[in-house]
């Protein structure tokens, strides 16, 4: 069987903020398999967001690589680019536009033709609950359906590797459940899902396989069943606590 | 090709649904141009065909006073207006005061006799170096009291000067009167016939206004000639106020983290912005002009006339537009967040636009201010202007103004271009 590239491969990555006196990650080393619905969760503080933004290219990593199906980060911009998805923890998109504006607008970015992009848009506006609204400014949305939006304009170029800070906060059952079995919907036509969160929860809705991330570094990675067995806790919200302690992570 | 027109597709609707932008865009500087142009037309009118009021305080009883008042009304400058003999110069300030005119005279009640005094002792001096007889005694006369001009604080000391020259010139010409008659009288011994006298003391040569235009024509310049150029690259490049504040607002959205992990350069993103406000200023443009051409004869105002040089204008207006846009671009790249561009970009185009000449003519400005100007775009853009307007020229003939513009244009994409790929977002 021949070699398959991970999704994601992360070897010795270094980042500093400038200005900040410690760097944000030392050698990080991490493997994301393909066609996986990964997880990454941590404390707030834990370098989620800065991870997250350093494999979408957003950041830039100081030392060590980072590749997505084998093409460096940062040395192949729109050719890496074009592989992934990313649905940003704040709304981004334009608040003036209707979603099917939006989704016109960010398809033609991603390179899509205008019949494709027609389609996609029917289609995702239709999955997303969203075709009653198509025409009407997201300005006057709520926070759910403009979660929903996010979502939507991520995936409109059915990427390989979908990139999700925090897709679900702030939104209520019905939408976080919409929202996570269209991710596994997704996942099951092989796009392959790296996610973080706050809610626990959704480790076990979602993930086949997270990571526990505090202070830059990876506490625990592996099948959520496998953990916990590992480390001796009947849930997920005891094993964290255990490996990342007790005390608030709040920095000023 | 198809992202191009995707992203100016997206800027125009979002430029649509942005009422306050538009507001600002287009309303107020056309309220600014109408308002400007009225104020200025009537200060033009004050010193051409609306007469200042000139209150005068005769003490005087002799028979130069009243020709004084004739020469004053001869001018044509005033509307004199006499008041009660002893109107003393406290009712006459508490009449200024009150608004019932900027300005006043009190002719002293000796000026007839001193006027005459200083006439006849010129007339003997005149005699004397003749080689006739004079009478000694009158060739050292007293000193004669001042006219004294009262006038308001308010009025700009222009106005004042221009008053100051117009008295000077009146109060000359009975002085002058009065010494010919006594000199004439003194070798004649009979009175200076009225013929003569005209002949002597009226001006035999005229000036003649022209107007230096390039293409031939004596049109003589007006309030809108002059505002409505002036108010229209301002009104350009006010639109930092919108475009500035876009780019920030877009910068510091969400929707911008997403553009930048998206394989498309975001340059695309602000060639598509270039191109839509671009069309926005040459709307603005063809709304001000035609407000000139058409809406200012209904309000009392001298209509534009659009220089015969069309192709001219609407390249000039281009390369205006191009500037102004990439200005705001410029400024929305290094601003951090919308209130920064906005305030930087408001009170920026004010100081260029006071210093490029368009609220006082650059003619008049010295020292290292006249540098200065050189880098305000806006002076070449008012120059340009001109050059069409006022001057009646060509577009070959505002080449020299249009060169330093398209410099100065160039000057700021790239250094858009550099605050791009500093900020990593390019």
């Amino acid at each position: 069987m021949a070699n398959v590239a991970p999704a994601v491969n992360i070897s010795n990555l270094s980042f500093q903020y400038p200005g900040n006196e410690a760097p944000s990650f030392t050698d990080l080393n991490l493997q994301v398999a393909k066609g996986e619905r990964f997880g990454l969760f941590g404390p707030n503080g834990a370098g989620k967001t800065t991870l997250m933004n350093l494999m979408t290219g957003l950041l830039k990593a100081d030392e060590g690589t980072i590749a997505l199906n084998g093409v460096k980060v940062g040395r192949h911009k729109y050719r890496v680019n074009r592989l992934f998805g990313f649905v940003p923890q704040d709304f981004s998109f334009y608040q003036e536009l209707s979603p099917k504006e939006n989704l016109e607008f960010f398809g033609a970015w991603y390179g899509l033709n205008s019949r494709v992009i027609k389609q996609k848009t029917d289609e995702l506006l239709q999955v997303m609950g969203l075709e009653d609204v198509r025409d009407k400014q997201v300005q006057q949305f709520s926070g759910g359906m403009k979660r929903r939006v996010n979502l939507a304009i991520g995936v409109i170029h059915n990427p390989g590797i979908l990139f999700l800070d925090e897709p679900t906060v702030g939104v209520d059952v019905q939408t976080r459940h919409a929202i996570i079995n269209y991710l596994i919907d997704l996942n099951k036509n092989g796009t392959t899902l790296i996610y973080t969160s706050h809610q626990l929860t959704e480790a076990e809705d979602l993930c086949n396989e997270i990571a526990l991330l505090d202070d830059g570094k990876i506490m625990a990675q592996g099948a959520l069943d496998t953990l916990l067995k590992q480390h001796k806790h009947n849930d997920l919200e005891d094993l964290f606590l255990n490996l990342t302690g007790k005390h608030f992570r709040d920095d000023v | 090709m198809f992202k191009l027109w995707a992203t100016l597709t997206k800027d125009v609707r979002v430029l649509l649904r942005d009422k306050v932008g538009i507001l600002l865009m287009f309303i107020m500087p056309v309220a600014l141009v109408i308002v400007v142009t009225s104020i200025q037309n009537s200060t033009f009118q004050l010193m051409n065909k609306n007469k200042m009021v000139l209150l005068v305080s005769n003490q005087d009883t002799g028979k130069l006073a009243p020709q004084l008042i004739r020469a004053i009304d001869k001018i044509g400058m005033f509307r004199v207006s006499e008041l009660p003999k002893g109107t003393d110069s406290v009712t006459l300030s508490n009449k200024l005061h009150s608004k019932e005119a900027e300005l006043g005279i009190i002719i002293p009640k000796d000026f007839t006799a001193k006027v005459s005094e200083r006439a006849q002792a010129s007339a003997n001096k005149a005699l004397k170096s003749f080689g006739l007889d004079a009478d000694s005694i009158k060739t050292k006369p007293g000193a004669t009291s001042p006219i004294n001009m009262y006038y308001n604080p308010v009025l700009q000391e222009q106005m004042r000067l221009s008053v100051d020259g117009a008295l000077r010139s009146a109060l000359q010409l009975v002085e002058s009167r009065e010494t010919l008659r006594d000199l004439y009288f003194s070798i004649n011994d009979k009175p200076l016939p009225a013929k003569l006298e005209n002949e002597m003391l009226s001006s035999k040569t005229a000036i003649n206004q022209v107007p230096t235009s390039r293409n031939g024509d004596r049109l003589i310049p007006n309030a809108t000639q002059h505002n409505v150029p002036a108010w229209t690259i301002f009104a350009m490049f006010f639109i930092v106020m919108s475009l500035g504040g876009s780019v920030v607002r877009e910068k510091v959205s969400g929707s911008f983290i997403r553009l930048k992990t998206m394989p498309t350069n975001y340059l695309i993103g602000l060639l598509s912005k270039q191109i839509v406000y671009l069309g926005v200023t040459m709307f603005q443009a063809l709304v001000i002009f035609s407000i000139g051409v058409w809406l200012f004869p209904f309000m009392g105002l001298p209509a534009l006339n659009i220089p015969a040089d069309v192709a001219g204008l609407i390249l000039v207006t281009i390369l205006t537009g191009w500037c102004a846009v990439s200005y705001a671009i410029c400024i929305g790249v290094f601003a951090k967040t919308q209130e920064q561009a906005n305030g930087f970009g408001a009170v920026s185009i004010v100081i260029l636009a006071a210093i490029g000449g368009l609220m006082v003519p650059s003619y008049v400005v010295s020292g290292p201010m006249k540098t200065l100007v050189n880098f305000s775009p806006l002076h070449w853009c008012i120059e340009a202007y001109y050059g069409l307007f006022l001057e009646g020229g060509k577009f070959t003939d505002v080449v020299t103004n249009i060169i330093p513009l398209i410099g100065i244009t160039l000057l700021l994409q790239v250094i858009t271009v550099i605050g791009l790929k500093r900020k990593n977002l390019i």
